[in-house]
């Protein structure tokens, strides 16, 4: 037994990161469509979901259940074999995208073994070209998905999206050179160190600075690809009743919700790790006493949590919040009493803050910008953002050129 | 076996399957699908073999970019269910007797593979994306330069082709 756990060990590793991954992820999604209600209903002045669990926390439970349970119908005369494989498709699609991103930079030491947060190796010399070729695919889904329903709702929209993924790719792939002439590399952790070069500027030494133009252009192009406002037009309820899921029910529709959320999350991950700085914290590397941001930040969330619970009306609430407000306080406390672990969780913390920051952008954006119109759309994508990334692309070039020719050596 | 081994034999037996597949179905979107899982499990295997930009542009270019456009083509025209002729006796006798040519070229070329396999791995080093733009852009520029040229005729005479005749 213990010779084949020590001759599989990274087989072994690598499905426990996988199967740990799945969990994360999933439960973040569930949490994300709670965010995102809570934070489009604050937007609205509504309250959102309030009566699940003490501030419809366990909503997202509710709705999972219902997604498992609710009756799922094959309409009439759809293509079957087509039909239940577009939703697989997709959600498959979207989570091996995120296998490809790195967590953290140093690895994690276990029974002799280097485990590096994120599944793929450290070493992956294509790393965003892969996360390209699996987002290239994810069209299929949709496109599939919207042709075998054999309705006229879900093939206007699947075609839209088809239109709409393979007019954005363009953009979305011609404003990521910017970034991979700076760093020299596709691989994502190099990007992230070419970030680093310059520890005394904190901040400042992130892509963000020379590829502004090519962060806008990632990041509008980004938002297309995934289906999400204002670039939702292959579901626009108003025009297409559901779009390309019209006819799918039950947890058919469930696996394309997750595979959308999960590939908001994806893009907030290439966003961050791309042009801001990924792990690097936004501080100068001098000031040591940044370090305890991160502890500074979940204790006073977990008191917070704590005091909002004790004055919670339910007696469930009464119970969870201040439990949780607990364990979240307890956690900051540990990375204060011990350094190893504080400086190991730095690079994490950074770069979880900036995904979580991207996703409230996400829902920011969803509820304040009105849709795009279909022309306007394809006008926007082929005669603004593609020269636009072009033109960074050439600029990023000549700059670099310059450097090397005139530069300080 | 060792594991690559059985890899390759996976990847290649879905390739073998995917496009025989793809001539047996009666539906262009399952050929279109079909193809689809040819091209991806191509990929793999150059994956298999080291060349790992060669095996997400080969995913990116064919199955994103061009399989994608056959989806949209066939959805947009929304092709039905094709009917299957019998097989005509001279495509019948002729393509029977090539396939046996080409299956016998190829094995004989396996055969002696040793020296092929060092020659073609002697090209370059494809491994690295430093290699590849080495030998796209510097060794082989013209060659890669006329390439492109030649693609863009093809995409001008789809134009004229295309182009409605004034009336």
């Amino acid at each position: 037994m213990s010779t084949f756990l020590s001759s599989n060990a990274e087989l072994i590793i690598t499905l426990v990161k996988i199967v740990l991954l799945l969990f994360i992820v999933l439960t973040v999604n569930a949490y994300l469509t709670w965010f995102e209600r809570k934070v489009v209903a604050h937007i609205q002045s509504r309250w959102g979901p309030h009566r699940v669990g003490p501030h419809g926390l366990l909503q997202p439970l509710a709705d999972g259940v219902k997604f498992l349970f609710k009756e799922d119908p094959t309409p009439a005369g759809v293509d079957k074999f087509v039909f239940y494989l577009a939703p697989l498709l997709a959600l498959a699609l979207a989570m091996t995208s995120i296998a490809i991103i790195p967590f953290g930079p140093d690895p994690i030491h276990v029974f002799g073994h280097d485990v590096y947060l994120g599944i793929a190796p450290p070493d992956l010399n294509i790393g965003i070209l892969a996360l390209f070729a699996i987002t290239a695919l994810g069209v299929y889904g949709i496109a599939l998905a919207g042709w075998s329903s054999n309705s006229k709702y879900p093939l206007l929209g699947g075609l839209r999206s088809s239109a709409q993924m393979i007019s954005y790719e363009l953009a979305l792939t011609m404003s990521v050179v910017g970034v991979l002439l700076l760093a020299g590399s596709f691989n994502l952790r190099d990007i992230i160190n070419a970030q680093a070069h310059h520890p005394e500027l904190g901040i400042l030494g992130w892509n963000v600075w020379p590829q502004i133009l090519g962060f806008i252009c990632f990041f509008i192009a980004a938002i297309a690809e995934t289906n999400r406002a204002p670039f939702d037009l292959p579901e626009a309820e108003s025009e297409l009743v559901a779009g390309f899921h019209t006819e799918y029910a039950s947890f058919k529709f469930a696996m394309f919700f997750i595979a959308e959320y999960t590939s908001m999350i994806t893009v907030s991950c290439l966003c961050s790790i791309m042009f801001f700085g990924g792990w690097l914290s936004p501080f100068p590397a001098s000031w040591t006493f940044t370090h305890y941001v991160p502890s500074v930040i979940l204790i006073s969330f977990g008191l917070w949590v704590i005091w909002d619970g004790i004055r919670y009306e339910t007696v469930f609430g009464k119970i969870i919040l201040p439990a949780a407000g607990i364990a979240i306080t307890a956690l900051g406390a540990v990375f204060i009493l011990f350094p190893d672990v504080n400086a190991f969780i730095q690079a994490p913390f950074w770069l979880l803050s900036k995904i979580f920051i991207f996703l409230f952008v996400y829902v920011w954006m969803r509820g304040t910008l009105p849709r795009f119109r279909y022309d306007q759309l394809m006008a926007f994508g082929w005669k603004l953002l593609l020269p636009v990334s072009i033109v960074n692309v050439v600029l990023t070039s000549f700059a670099i050129l310059a450097k090397m020719q005139w530069g300080a050596k | 076996m060792t594991a690559p081994l059985a890899v390759f034999f996976v990847l290649a037996g879905l390739a073998v399957i995917g496009a025989i597949n793809l001539i047996l179905q009666k539906h262009p979107i399952h050929s279109a699908l079909s193809l689809i899982v040819v091209m991806v499990a191509l990929a793999g295997l150059y994956l298999l073999m080291g060349a790992e930009f060669v095996a997400a542009v080969q995913i990116i270019v064919y199955g994103g970019a061009i399989m994608v456009l056959f989806v949209l083509v066939i959805m947009l025209l929304n092709a039905g269910i094709e009917e299957h002729t019998s097989i005509s006796k001279l495509a019948g006798v002729p393509g029977l007797l090539l396939v046996a040519a080409l299956a016998g070229f190829i094995t004989a070329t396996i055969a002696r593979s040793t020296d092929v396999v060092q020659a073609a791995q002697q090209t370059g080093d494809m491994s690295s994306n430093k290699g590849i733009s080495n030998m796209l852009f510097r060794d082989f520029v013209y060659p890669f330069e006329l390439t492109s040229f030649l693609i863009l005729v093809a995409i001008m005479g789809a134009v004229v082709l295309a182009q409605r005749e004034k009336s």
